[in-house]
């Protein structure tokens, strides 16, 4: 495995075009696996994963988990209520504590910025970012990467618009860092408080104007739109917002024929997309979830396989 | 700390440049210490040196006891990051002789109580003078104000919530108005709550990259012109303290050219350092308020060098090691400054930018904090308490947190190679602190 070095995954930033490659090639191996009637492999036998999360999350903690077992390794999930981080030890001496279990993978989701990159250095472990803060979310990056190559055949010179909360998206950073390293001409559309110039920086375009983005879109990735307590000074509400930026059925008419429609889920039907648009033929959103499995399965098998 | 064989009545510094802004002195010459006060040859029995202790200067600076008015020594409450006799000590490495500490201890210092326990400990154990600052408002809540009159008869130097930042424009005018009888000038940490939110970095490109919430420059740019309005309108003065943005600079210039009272503060790693350091997430350059970007440390250099900034002070902000060892958003802002302030500022000033020379730089560290808290220091007029800096401007020297007096360790500065430091520390006569004594 010389093109794979790494005991951790923290981001796409830090990867490769080459690296973020290989770990799409190793997912389709992967992929078939879960098409047989046996679909575990004995990669990881004998190995601790330990699905750590500070933050409440369904989809991708049940996704990792599943792909560590059919990786054969063995599964703890602890939660933030369940973990000693409320009862005021130190996120460091907690997973240190994990460590001293032979404690081999670390899926950590966080909700502060860096919290994996804090503790990747300081573990033996193999630390994987499952979601920090509006940091990085590689994984989801990575099966939204898979689904585009599976669905278009390629990456490069495709455009993608991503359209959403970006600001708050670490969804949208690490595909931001993922789509440009590997040729995608990138659009980030929303609200201008959600949306800020800055991020032109990053080498990407920002569009206020949904209507002048889709007809050109190769791909329209859909960010899910909250307005909880922290959101509120950032726009008036979720019905100005489907008004403006919604995926809407007439606006769906504007994308061509051939664009892929992604979520990286929970949808808010009616919100960011209509429910029809959501189920339609363009959608792969289903898609994207049965990648995220080959895809961790990859990243967990390569990383796996590095630590210790 | 003692060194009976300089605790004698006489002391002679000799072949030192002197540099004494307060007397628009700069020569080389020999400086006379007698009975802790700065005295002349005549004064001394007998033949020149008799009986007098000799200390040889020659390649040194001979500086007034530089004065750090920014400085948090956690005690009383958090011993387990500074404490007064190590803060002090810390300070007497630095080259400082006069530290000013903050209100923000536990219990606050927003009472006389608390006041006279950190001037009676300051007595006991500290090497270096120790002033108290006394809190604007009661347990710095910005909802009351404190006994500003009393903390002013218990002896405190300045009011300010510093760590906090009154946010109801109204109690801060009251505040400000109130100083004004007592006579106590106003320090003032600028920070709107709304616009800075929960911030950890300056918000620009790296807060984008990072996905850190950002901490606009706004934020303090808003208060900075708060308090020139109402230094403006209560006639009297506010001190803005560590200036991090260039729209502060413009503002402060602006209204002191009108003769408002209003000055600005620099601390050395807001122009040592940008906002890019924090690319890995180490909590040692998390600092309030942030690093920023290379046009804030232009506009930081142009102020100090137009005298629009006055004052340089390091803003110590000591933290232990498992406080710091923890997630960004987490983590306590602050950097253990005391020591390597001097060297930062003689290179980024002096050295490096040539933004200003030697004797501004301790003209800024002297005459202008003494004249802003009207402190009887920075000065080495007949007569002065013999407080004394030697400096050797161009001693080259890495910085080792392991070296530190300080309790803490946490300092972004760890292994840079400096030029120039203070190499002995001489408060009221006697030597405090010198080169190679750790």
């Amino acid at each position: 495995m010389t093109r794979w070095k790494r005991k951790d995954l923290l981001g796409l930033r830090e990867l490769s075009a080459d690296e973020i490659n290989f770990i799409l090639e190793t997912a389709d191996a992967f992929k078939q696996v879960g098409t047989r009637e046996i679909k575990k492999v004995p990669a990881l036998r004998g190995k601790t994963l330990v699905n750590f999360f500070i933050e409440p999350s369904t989809r991708t903690r049940t996704s990792f988990e599943l792909a560590a077992v059919r990786l054969s390794a063995d599964v703890i999930n602890i939660s933030a209520a369940a973990s000693s981080l409320t009862k005021g030890e130190t996120l460091k001496d907690t997973a240190r504590n994990l460590e001293a279990l032979h404690a081999d993978i670390l899926v950590l989701r966080h909700s502060s910025a860096g919290a994996p990159q804090f503790l990747a250095p300081r573990l033996k472990a193999s630390v994987i970012n499952a979601g920090d803060g509006a940091h990085e979310h590689p994984t989801q990056a990575l099966l939204d990467l898979y689904t585009i190559r599976e669905r278009r055949g390629r990456i490069d010179n495709l455009h993608v618009a991503i359209i959403g909360d970006i600001l708050f998206s670490r969804v949208a950073r690490s595909n931001i860092f993922g789509l440009t390293k590997l040729g995608a001409r990138v659009t980030l559309v929303g609200p201008s408080t959600l949306v800020p110039r800055e991020f032109e920086k990053l080498g990407v375009t920002v569009s206020h104007k949904i209507d002048n983005v889709l007809p050109d879109a190769d791909v329209v990735n859909l960010l899910r739109i909250q307005h909880e307590r922290q959101r509120k000074e950032y726009f008036p509400g979720t019905s100005e917002y489907t008004n403006l930026f919604g995926l809407t059925k007439e606006r769906a008419k504007m994308l061509k024929p051939e664009c892929l429609i992604m979520h990286p889920g929970p949808i808010n039907r009616g919100v960011e997309i209509d429910s029809e648009v959501a189920d339609g033929l363009q959608s792969v959103i289903l898609d994207q979830v049965t990648n995220g499995l080959a895809v961790r399965m990859a990243v967990l098998y390569l990383c796996g396989g590095i630590a210790g | 700390m003692r060194y009976p064989d300089y605790d004698m009545s006489a002391t002679i510094i000799r072949n030192g440049r002197v540099i004494d802004p307060a007397n628009k002195r700069d020569e080389v010459a020999d400086l006379v210490i007698i009975d802790g006060r700065i005295g002349q040859k005549s004064e001394i029995r007998g033949q020149e040196s008799d009986g007098a202790a000799e200390i040889d200067a020659s390649g040194l600076i001979v500086s007034p006891g530089l004065i750090d008015m920014h400085v948090h020594l956690r005690e009383p409450g958090f011993s387990h990051k500074e404490t007064i006799e190590s803060g002090a000590r810390a300070a007497a490495a630095g080259g400082f002789t006069t530290i000013v500490c903050m209100p923000n201890t536990s219990p606050p210092a927003d009472n006389p109580a608390t006041i006279a326990w950190i001037k009676d400990r300051a007595a006991e154990v500290a090497s270096v003078n120790v002033l108290p600052t006394g809190a604007i408002s009661r347990n710095l809540e910005g909802e009351e104000l404190a006994p500003i009159g009393s903390l002013g008869q218990a002896g405190v130097v300045a009011i300010t919530d510093d760590g906090h930042c009154i946010q109801n424009h109204e109690l801060m005018r009251r505040a400000v108005e109130y100083a004004s009888m007592v006579g106590l000038p106003v320090l003032d940490h600028c920070q709107d709550y709304s616009l800075v939110g929960n911030g950890v970095v300056h918000e620009g490109y790296w807060s984008t990259l990072l996905g850190l919430p950002g901490w606009p420059a706004a934020g303090e740019e808003v208060i900075v012109m708060r308090n020139i309005l109402l230094a403006e309108l209560c006639d009297h003065h506010i001190h803005c303290q560590h200036i991090s943005a260039a729209g502060s600079v413009r503002l402060i210039r602006e209204a002191r050219t009108r003769g408002v009272k209003i000055s600005g503060e620099v601390c050395p790693h807001h122009i040592a350092l940008t906002d890019e350091a924090v690319e890995n997430f180490n909590t040692n350059y998390k600092i309030n308020p942030p690093l920023r970007s290379q046009a804030d440390v232009e506009a930081i250099l142009e102020g100090i060098a137009d005298g629009t900034l006055t004052i340089l002070a390091s803003d110590h902000a000591p933290h232990a090691e498992f406080e710091k060892e923890v997630e960004f958003d987490a983590a306590p802002f602050g950097i253990a400054g005391l020591e390597t302030e001097l060297g930062l500022f003689l290179n980024l000033l002096v050295h490096k930018c040539r933004k200003v020379d030697i004797r501004r730089l301790i003209e800024m560290y002297t005459v202008e904090p003494a004249k802003l808290l009207k402190l009887d220091a920075g000065t080495l007029s007949i007569g002065a308490l013999a407080d004394v800096t030697l400096i050797d401007p161009n001693l080259e020297w890495t910085v080792k947190i392991e070296n530190f007096q300080s309790v803490s360790r946490n300092s972004p500065f760890d292994g840079w190679k400096l030029r120039g430091r203070a190499v002995r520390t001489i408060v009221g006569g006697e030597t405090v602190w010198k080169l190679n004594d750790a």
